[in-house]
C-alpha cells in the first residue's frame, strides 16, 4: 500500500484534471454552451463570446462566475452559481433580471458609504439595482479622480475610478445586442420596417422642401436614435461580415447592422435620387437570427431560441469555418481551466515535499508522491501554456500575464531536473512554491481583463518575442529558482535541524550552477533586446528603465560569481546574495513598470506596488537571517562544527597568478 | 610600490567586485532618478558623466557617486590589468577570456556610440521630398540668405553657442548678433509685457510674448527655446528680433538689397540625397485604436550616384543608407498621410553584434562545463 500510495494519489488527481476536460453539458433548456462558442470581435481580436463574458466578470467581480443567494420555490434560501455565459445572456437579453445580480465588487468602506450601501463588512458584491440610486454621486467622484495622475490617487479614488469603469463596461454590454429600452427586438425591427417606408418618403419630401409628413419622419427618427446609441455603446462586434470571402474584417455592431439599409437609402436620397425609398428594408439575415434569439430568450421560448441559434451556427460553419474553430478552441481553453488545476496540484506537491524532511521513515514514499505530483502539475501547466500559444499563434510570453505563467513554468522545469538529479526534495519544494506563487500572480494580473490582447505594431514580431523575451524570462525563472533554493537553505538551516552537511553542499552547488545559467540567459536576453531595439528604433541601448532592470540582473549575477571566485562568500553568504537576486529580479520584472516611464511602461499598478514592497521587505528579513552567525542556526547546533565546505575551484585571482 | 604591484592591484578581483556593485547601485539610482528628471537628463547626469553630483544649494556640488564613464573606464582598466597579470596562465578558461574580451568590446563600442551617435527625425507628407532630417531635441538659430532663387545659403547657430556667447559674429553675412536673452524652454503667454522680456522692434515678436519655462523631463515633450537678439551691422543696431521655436514661419530682414530669413528651428542635418514619401499606410486592429502595422513607401533620389529607387520602411525593417539608418517611428494623429521616420547615424552600430556573439560563445563554453558537472556529479544523497 505504501508503495502504491504516490501512484494512486497522482492518478486520482490526474482523473480530476481529465474530468475537467470532459465536454460540458448544457445545464438548461437554452443551449447556452453553443451560444458561448459563438465568435465575436472584441479588443481587436476574434474570440468566443464566452471569453468576453469571463473577462468582463473578472473586471467587475474578480471572479469568473456569479454566485448569490436566491429564495427558491420552497421559500428556502439557497446559493446559486451562474456561469459567466449565462450571466452575459441575461444581461444582453433580459437586462431587468441581470440588474438584480450582484456582479460589482466593492470593498472600500468609504465607497460603500458614498453609494449608500450597507456597511456590513461581509457584503462585497452588489447589483446594478442597488447602485443605481447613487450613480450621480459616484460619477462625480470618479470624474474628479480621473483628472488626478494615477500615481497620486488615494485608494478611495482608485476604487471609484475602477467601479466607474466597471459600470461603463456593464452598460456597454447591456446595449450590445438589444438597445436597453427595447422590450422585444424582433417586434421592434418590425416596427422599424413599418415606419421606414413613410418616414423615408417624408425625408425625401423634406429634402426637396415640399410638404412632408412630419409625424412619419419623427416616428422613424425615434427608432433610429435607439440604434444609433446602441451602435456607439456596443462592446463586442456581434454581427459577422455579410460576405466573409470578400470582406473578412467586416464585423459590425448590431446597431450598425440595423441602420445599414436605412443609411444607404438616406445617402442616396440626400444625393437627389428620389426613387431610393426601398419597398422593404433588407437586413443581413444573421442580424434577424440574433433578433429571433433575443426575443425568444426574453419570452422564455427555449425551442425558438435554440432553432435560431442552430440556424446561425450552420451559416457560420458553412461560411466562416476558421472563426468557428477559433471560438470553439478558445472556449475549450476557458473551460479546461488548466492553470487553476495546476495550481492546486502544486500546493499538494509542496506539502508532500516538506513532509519528507520530517518523516524520515517515509522519505521515499513522500518524495515520490511530491515528484509525481509536480510532474502532473507541470503537465497541466504546460498544457495550458501551449494551448494558449496555439490560440494566439505566438511565443509563450506576450505580456506581463503570460510572463508570470512562463516564469513559473521555467522554474518548475528546472526544479524537476534538480529533483531528478538529487532526490532530496529541495528541487520539488522550491519548484512547487515558485509554480504556485507565479500562478497566483498571473491570476491577479488577469483581473484587468483580456490577457490575449493584440500586440502593438512595434512589438509585433514573433522572432524577437521568441528570442529576446523568452530568454529574458528564462533568466527571471533561473534567478527565482536560485533565490527560492537559498530561502529553503536559510529557513531550514536556521529553524530546523534538517539541513545536514550533505544537503548544504548540494544546495550550494545547485545555487551556483543555477546562477551561472541565469547569467547566461539574462546576458544573452538583454543583448538580444538591445539588438531588437537597434533594429526597430536605431539605438542599441537607451537607458530605458526595463533595459536598466535587465542590466541590473546581469550585474548582480556578475557580483555573485566574482564574489564566489574571489573566495569572499561561502554557504550562507552565497545564499544571502542569491536572495538579493529575488529583489533585483522582482524590481526588473515589475518594479520598473511601476515607474510609469519609458517604452516598456504598462501603467501604474497600485495594488501590485504594495505587494512588491512587502515582497522586498520579506526578502530583506531572509537576508538578515542568512547573515546570522552560524552558531544561531539550528542545523549547525547539532554538535558538529562548520562542515568542510567544498572549496570552490581556485579563482583566477591575480594574487595566485 | 613597483609598477607590477600597481598593475596587480588595478587588476584585482576585489576591485572588480567593488566596480560591479557600484555599477549596480548607479544603474538603480539612475533609473529611479528618471522619474523626476526624465530619461534624457538622468542619462546625461548619471551614465554619461565621470561623477554624479549632489546639489547642496548655493551652487555647491559634491560628488556622491562615480558616474558611468568613470566606472566603465575603470572596468576596462581592471579587465586589461587582470589579464596582463595572468597572461602566463594559458591553459583552460578560454571561455572566460572570450567573455571578457567581448565585454571589453561592448564597453568601448558603447562609449564610441555615446560620443558619435546622432539621432534625428524626418517628417514626410505623402508626395513631399526632403534632403534633411531634424533634431528632436536641439534647436538652431538659422540665418538664411534668400537672394539666390535656386539656392538658400544657411548659417546655423547651435543652441550651445547662444547659451555661451553674448555677441556672435555671423560668418558670410554682414551681421553681428547680440543675444539679449536666451531661454532653453519657453511658453507663449497672453497679455502685455511683464518687463522680463527685452523689447522687440521687428518681426512677429511684436505680436507674441513668451516667458521662460522649466526644462521638461518627459520623453514625449521637448523644450522649445526662445531667444531675443539685437542685430547689428558694422556696430550699428538695425533692430531687435524675438526668435522663438514656437513660430511656424521665419522672420524676414533685409539689408543692402538682400533678403534674409531669421528662424529658430529644430536643428537640421542635411544629406546629399532626397527621400520622397510615396505612400504611408497605417492599420489598426478591428474596432480599436491599437496600431497594427505601419509602413512608409519612400523613393531615394541621389543625384550623385544617379540612384532613384523605391524602398519600403516598416516596423523592425529599417532602411540603412548613406551611413544612416531610417526607422518607421511614428505617425501624426491628425494627418493620416504623414509619416515620422527616425534617422540615426551611428558609426559603431556593428560592435554590439560582434561583441555579443563573442560573449555568448564564451559563456556557453564556460557555463556548459559547470552545468554538466552539476548534473553529472555522483549523487550524494541516498
Amino acid at each position: 500500500m505504501k508503495k502504491l500510495f504516490p501512484w494512486l494519489l497522482t492518478g486520482a488527481l490526474a482523473l480530476w484534471v481529465l474530468a475537467g476536460m470532459m465536454p460540458p453539458k448544457d445545464p438548461g433548456a437554452f443551449h447556452s454552451l453553443d451560444f458561448a462558442r459563438l465568435p465575436v470581435v472584441a479588443n481587436g481580436r476574434l474570440q468566443p463570446i464566452d471569453s468576453v463574458a469571463r473577462n468582463s466578470l473578472l473586471i467587475m467581480r474578480t471572479r469568473r462566475s456569479v454566485s448569490f443567494e436566491e429564495t427558491g420555490a420552497d421559500g428556502q434560501k439557497h446559493r446559486r452559481r451562474l456561469a459567466a455565459i449565462d450571466w452575459l445572456m441575461e444581461l444582453m437579453m433580459k437586462p431587468k433580471v441581470a440588474d438584480t445580480r450582484p456582479v460589482f465588487r466593492i470593498d472600500h468602506p468609504q465607497l460603500k458609504d458614498l453609494l449608500g450601501l450597507p456597511g456590513d463588512e461581509k457584503a462585497h458584491y452588489f447589483s446594478w439595482k442597488e447602485l443605481e440610486p447613487k450613480l450621480a454621486a459616484l460619477d462625480r467622484e470618479a470624474r474628479r479622480a480621473m483628472d488626478i495622475d494615477a500615481k497620486k490617487r488615494s485608494r478611495f479614488e482608485n476604487a471609484a475610478v475602477h467601479l466607474h469603469q466597471a459600470l461603463i463596461l456593464y452598460q456597454r454590454l447591456k446595449n450590445t445586442l438589444v438597445p436597453e429600452e427595447v422590450h422585444d427586438f424582433a417586434a421592434d425591427l418590425e416596427a422599424l420596417q413599418e415606419a421606414a417606408g413613410p418616414g423615408l418618403k417624408a425625408f425625401a419630401a423634406s429634402h426637396g422642401s415640399r410638404d412632408f409628413d412630419q409625424q412619419a419622419l419623427q416616428k422613424l427618427a425615434l427608432i433610429l436614435r435607439r440604434y444609433e446609441s446602441s451602435a456607439r455603446m456596443a462592446y463586442p462586434l456581434m454581427i459577422p461580415p455579410a460576405d466573409p470571402q470578400k470582406d473578412p474584417e467586416g464585423w459590425k455592431t448590431v446597431g450598425d447592422a440595423v441602420l445599414e439599409p436605412v443609411r444607404a437609402a438616406i445617402t442616396r436620397l440626400s444625393a437627389g435620387d428620389t426613387n431610393a425609398v426601398p419597398e422593404r428594408l433588407e437586413w443581413q439575415p444573421q442580424l434577424l437570427l440574433f433578433a429571433r434569439m433575443a426575443s425568444a430568450y426574453r419570452n422564455g421560448d427555449a425551442g425558438a431560441f435554440n432553432a435560431a441559434l442552430d440556424e446561425y451556427r450552420q451559416w457560420l460553419d458553412a461560411n466562416m469555418p476558421a472563426a468557428v474553430a477559433k471560438g470553439r478552441h478558445e472556449h475549450l481553453y476557458n473551460h479546461w481551466e488548466l492553470f487553476y488545476r495546476a495550481t492546486v496540484i502544486y500546493v499538494l506537491a509542496f506539502l508532500f515535499g516538506c513532509l519528507t524532511w520530517f518523516a524520515d521513515k517515509s522519505f521515499r514514499t513522500f518524495n515520490l508522491a511530491a515528484l509525481l505530483l509536480l510532474a502532473l502539475g507541470l503537465a497541466a501547466h504546460s498544457g495550458g501554456m501551449f494551448f494558449r500559444m496555439a490560440l494566439e499563434n505566438r511565443p509563450p510570453v506576450t505580456n506581463l500575464y503570460s510572463s508570470a505563467v512562463f516564469v513559473g513554468w521555467g522554474s518548475v522545469v528546472l526544479g524537476l531536473l534538480l529533483e531528478l538529479k538529487f532526490r532530496n526534495s529541495v528541487g520539488v519544494v522550491m519548484a512547487a512554491a515558485v509554480g504556485f506563487v507565479t500562478q497566483i500572480i498571473a491570476f491577479n494580473l488577469s483581473e484587468s481583463g483580456d490577457t490575449m490582447e493584440m500586440m502593438r505594431a512595434v512589438l509585433d514580431s514573433n522572432f524577437w518575442l521568441a528570442t529576446h523575451v523568452v530568454t529574458i524570462t528564462i533568466g527571471y525563472s533561473a534567478m527565482f529558482v536560485a533565490g527560492a533554493l537559498a530561502i529553503l537553505y536559510v529557513v531550514r538551516g536556521v529553524f530546523t535541524r534538517s539541513l545536514d552537511p550533505r544537503t548544504r553542499r548540494n544546495t550550494e552547488s545547485m545555487v551556483y550552477g543555477i546562477i551561472c545559467f541565469a547569467t547566461l540567459f539574462s546576458f544573452v536576453g538583454t543583448i538580444l533586446g538591445g539588438i531588437w531595439a537597434d533594429q526597430s528604433w536605431g539605438r542599441f541601448w537607451g537607458w530605458d528603465p526595463k533595459e536598466n532592470g535587465a542590466l541590473l540582473i546581469v550585474l548582480w549575477c556578475a557580483v555573485i560569481l566574482h564574489a564566489r571566485w574571489a573566495g569572499l562568500v561561502k554557504g550562507p553568504g552565497l545564499m544571502a546574495l542569491a536572495i538579493g537576486g529575488n529583489i533585483v529580479t522582482s524590481f526588473s520584472w515589475f518594479g520598473v513598470n511601476m515607474l510609469g516611464i519609458g517604452l516598456h511602461s504598462y501603467g501604474f499598478m497600485d495594488s501590485a506596488f504594495r505587494w512588491l514592497v512587502m515582497f522586498v521587505a520579506s526578502q530583506l528579513v531572509l537576508i538578515a537571517l542568512a547573515l546570522l552567525p552560524t552558531r544561531y542556526w539550528a542545523s549547525y547546533r547539532t554538535g558538529e562544527t562548520d562542515p568542510p565546505l567544498r572549496t570552490p575551484r581556485p579563482a583566477p585571482s591575480p594574487a595566485k597568478g | 610600490m613597483d609598477a607590477k604591484s600597481i598593475v596587480r592591484a588595478l587588476g584585482s578581483l576585489r576591485l572588480t567586485l567593488v566596480l560591479l556593485i557600484l555599477a549596480a547601485v548607479l544603474v538603480f539610482v539612475g533609473t529611479m532618478a528618471q522619474v523626476k528628471l526624465g530619461i534624457h537628463a538622468a542619462q546625461v547626469r548619471y551614465f554619461q558623466s565621470l561623477f554624479v553630483y549632489a546639489e547642496l544649494g548655493g551652487g555647491l556640488r559634491v560628488p556622491v557617486l562615480p558616474g558611468g564613464y568613470l566606472i566603465g573606464g575603470l572596468m576596462v582598466i581592471n579587465l586589461i590589468c587582470a589579464y596582463a597579470t595572468r597572461i602566463h596562465r594559458p591553459r583552460g578558461r578560454w571561455g572566460l577570456l572570450l567573455v571578457h574580451a567581448g565585454l571589453l568590446m561592448l564597453l568601448l563600442g558603447q562609449f564610441v556610440t555615446d560620443l558619435l551617435q546622432v539621432e534625428s527625425t524626418m517628417r514626410l507628407k505623402e508626395g513631399q521630398r526632403l534632403n534633411y532630417s531634424q533634431s528632436s531635441r536641439k534647436f538652431e538659430l538659422a540665418l538664411i540668405d534668400l537672394s539666390d532663387p535656386d539656392k538658400d545659403r544657411v548659417v546655423a547657430i547651435p543652441e550651445s553657442v547662444l547659451q555661451r556667447q553674448q555677441v556672435i559674429r555671423v560668418p558670410e553675412t554682414p551681421f553681428t548678433l547680440r543675444v539679449l536673452a536666451y531661454w532653453p524652454n519657453s511658453r507663449p503667454v497672453q497679455g502685455g509685457s511683464d518687463g522680463r522680456a527685452p523689447e522687440v522692434t521687428q518681426g512677429q515678436g511684436r505680436q507674441f510674448r513668451f516667458q521662460p519655462a522649466p526644462r521638461t523631463t518627459r520623453t514625449d515633450r521637448r523644450d522649445i527655446p526662445t531667444a531675443y537678439v539685437e542685430v547689428l551691422v558694422e556696430g550699428e543696431p538695425i533692430g531687435t528680433w524675438c526668435a522663438s521655436g514656437w513660430y511656424e514661419a521665419p522672420d524676414r530682414l533685409s539689408h543692402g538689397g538682400r533678403e534674409y530669413a531669421l528662424w529658430m528651428r529644430p536643428a537640421r542635418y542635411y544629406k546629399p540625397y532626397y527621400l520622397k514619401l510615396i505612400d504611408f499606410s497605417h492599420d489598426r486592429y478591428l474596432g480599436t485604436n491599437i496600431p497594427k502595422n505601419f509602413s512608409s513607401l519612400v523613393r531615394i533620389q541621389n543625384p550623385q550616384t544617379g540612384e532613384d529607387r523605391e524602398v519600403l520602411i516598416y516596423m523592425n525593417h529599417p532602411l540603412r543608407y548613406g551611413g544612416e539608418t531610417y526607422y518607421q517611428s511614428g505617425y501624426d494623429e491628425n494627418d493620416p498621410t504623414v509619416t515620422i521616420l527616425q534617422v540615426v547615424r551611428n558609426p559603431g552600430w556593428l560592435t554590439p553584434y560582434v561583441a555579443c556573439l563573442i560573449v555568448g560563445i564564451g559563456m556557453c563554453m564556460q557555463f556548459a562545463g559547470h552545468l554538466r558537472r552539476l548534473f553529472s556529479r555522483k549523487q550524494e544523497v541516498a
